[in-house]
């Protein structure tokens, strides 16, 4: 066991301790020692290869494929130096107003989430791109849209010198895209910040932290850890858990925290998910691009569910689209021709759904949708078949119909379809990528893990500084929120400096 | 022991089944398929290793007894029939079961380049450079 004192310790690079590490480096200048403890790899630029597995298994947890305990859907989350800001699409919206005002956590207004919001928008380039980058995908979701009378949006994204390769989803080979990895986590370095990657934290004690450095397996990617492989424990002042929705709330119930937070786990959401993949008569331009320009949310309020334009590779897709043998087949050959959606639903809190630890202390996420659920997926699934007719589709590939494949011609059919839906968990191929919630912040013990500035509720040294803070669904793609609430723990660390280092 | 070698021959029919293109490959081909499936099981607990194999084994002796013959004796409509069976099973587990068997069938054949390729997928690091 290697012993080892810092003042701040950061559990996690991504959107949380990307940004807290950041805020937060201004302090190594007065002597405070800051290091961030990742347990993924840090690849080097040539290493992004564009590869679907090899680049999912070195950047996901579980290679992407990570299953809930009923083993109905996976969730895709990042493990790797800037989280999962190194796997999206770079998509960077403003908390929604009257999400903020519904989760009513006290000290934390919409207007502060806003402007803090606003000034990562600003540090990490987000921009709208320009039309003449717009591929045939995202022009097609656009067209379908307004043919319908429906009102597509475009995604802000944090994009700097994107050449379109539509990688983004297995990290950028370019460097494009402006996460944490590119923005927050140098700067924070160029200060005096410490990442070790490849380190895993095992438990937090009383200002503890036992953790394990792991050697680079033999052929993976990325650098080796600048610790030796080993256990670790280390002393901090102050612990900052930014380990994501799953890895937050199982670190901490592994530390022993549930019996004192029992909403510890609580609440998990994730916006399940699955995409929708429709056949046109010519080729477009759709693995070319960037993926994921669009989006339409003007039935999340009535219907809970939002689409977004998005193009994926080989394998997602296949295992995406339901069914398998001939009529699976033909979709999959005419990938060239192929417009993708994605279906996402607001899913709300319900008892069900909550991450706990198994008796190895592993993460389980115990998630089942809700009535509601598979109504907006169904809504969802429907509306974008729509869409993909109005821009001009030849068939769809409607997962929750019985015979997954609706040709143009048998689109009258939709309304059947919506009445009768075939959906059966287990049967659909879900997944999620916008998890959120489980160290909800709120009022006290009683409804929440932390206080509106991320503290844990009577431990005055540990905060939590991720999407797991949610107190429900965000409704909206995450990053942007998690780093202005990331930025508001930061700045409470930092009044305390003088209590807490 | 590797997680196949056991259930091969009934793993190679659930995959031919899955993905029709799979009957033409040659002993190469499925060697790159079944290690891309073993590479990625490595990391999963032993009891999904052996749920999975549990799995495969009764889809090879569940058609005795509608058919009289194993899985990998079907012709491929029957297989079609045996698998769209298990699919749409009313028991969730079985559905699971199903859909686990079927996504690393998926992943074997168009986790290989030569399978994502032949779908006519062609994404390039270069973007839009490359295109024109």
């Amino acid at each position: 066991m290697t012993r080892r004192s810092y003042d701040l310790v950061i559990v996690g690079s991504g959107a949380g301790g990307g940004t807290v590490a950041q805020e937060l480096s201004s302090l190594c200048r007065d002597g405070v020692r800051i290091v961030v403890l990742e347990k993924g790899p840090k690849l080097s630029a040539e290493e992004f290869t564009g590869r679907e597995l090899e680049m999912a298994q070195a950047l996901y947890e579980d290679g992407g494929g990570f299953l809930n305990a009923e083993r109905t859907m996976t969730f895709a989350f990042g493990s790797t130096y800037g989280g999962s800001t190194a796997v999206y699409t770079g998509t960077s919206l403003l908390p929604p107003k009257h999400v903020l005002e519904r989760w009513n956590v006290p000290d934390c207004t919409f207007a502060d989430v806003e402007q803090r919001a606003r000034k990562f928008m600003t540090e990490n380039n987000v921009h709208f791109l320009e039309d003449k980058w717009i591929n045939e995908n995202n022009r097609l979701f656009v067209e379908g849209c307004r043919l319908l009378g429906y009102r597509a949006q475009q995604f802000p994204v944090n994009l700097k010198g994107c050449r379109g390769s539509s990688l983004c989803n297995l990290g950028c080979p370019n460097q494009a895209k402006q996460g944490t990895d590119r923005v927050q986590l140098p700067r924070a370095e160029q200060n005096g910040v410490e990442v070790i990657t490849r380190c895993e934290v095992l438990r937090i004690g009383e200002k503890t932290i036992s953790a394990r450095v792991h050697a680079k397996p033999s052929g993976g990617k990325g650098e080796p850890s600048p610790w030796p492989p080993g256990d670790y424990e280390i002393e901090a002042k102050v612990i900052v858990v930014c380990a994501g929705a799953v890895n937050s709330p199982a670190l901490l119930l592994r530390s022993g925290l549930g019996p004192r937070l029992p909403r510890l786990g609580s609440g998990f959401t994730c916006h399940p998910a699955f995409i929708m993949v429709a056949e046109h008569a010519r080729a477009i331009t759709n693995f070319v691009g960037h993926p994921k320009s669009f989006y339409l949310d003007q039935f999340a309020r009535s219907d809970r569910f939002l689409l977004e334009t998005c193009m994926y590779f080989p394998f997602v897709t296949a295992k995406s689209m339901a069914g398998f043998g001939g009529e699976h087949s033909r979709f999959m050959r005419a990938f060239p021709r192929l417009q993708m959606i994605l279906v996402l639903a607001c899913d709300e809190v319900d008892a069900h759904n909550r991450v706990t630890v198994d008796s190895a202390g592993r993460p389980v996420v115990h998630y089942r949708c809700t009535p509601e659920v598979m109504r907006g997926l169904v809504q969802g699934a429907i509306v974008s078949a729509r869409i993909f007719f109005a821009a001009g589709a030849l068939r769809v590939h409607l997962p929750v119909a019985p015979c997954a494949t609706i040709e143009r011609t048998d689109a009258a059919r939709l309304d059947q379809i919506a009445e009768h839906p075939d959906f059966k968990p287990g049967k659909i191929s879900i997944s999620a990528a916008h998890l959120q919630g489980g160290c909800a912040m709120g009022r006290g013990p009683a409804d929440s893990v932390t206080d509106g500035f991320g503290r844990v509720h009577g431990i005055p040294w540990l905060f939590v500084a991720d999407s797991s803070l949610f107190p429900n669904s965000l409704e909206i793609n995450p990053y942007l929120t998690i780093m202005a609430l990331a930025d508001r723990v930061a700045e409470t660390i930092r009044k305390d400096a003088h209590a807490l280092l | 022991m590797t997680f196949l070698s056991p259930v091969r021959s009934i793993f190679r029919a659930v995959v031919s089944t899955v993905v029709p293109e799979a009957k033409s490959l040659g002993e190469p081909g499925w060697s790159e398929l079944e290690m891309l499936v073993e590479t990625t099981l490595q990391d999963r607990p032993r009891a999904m290793h052996r749920q999975l194999r549990l799995f495969l084994r009764a889809i090879q002796w569940l058609p005795v007894f509608r058919h009289g013959k194993r899985f990998t004796s079907l012709s491929a409509e029957q297989r079609m029939q045996i698998l769209g069976y298990l699919q749409d099973h009313r028991v969730e587990a079985i559905r699971c079961g199903f859909w686990g068997l079927r996504t690393l069938a998926l992943l074997g054949y168009y986790g290989r380049p030569e399978g994502a390729q032949a779908t006519g997928y062609a994404a390039d690091p270069r973007g839009w450079e490359a295109l024109r």
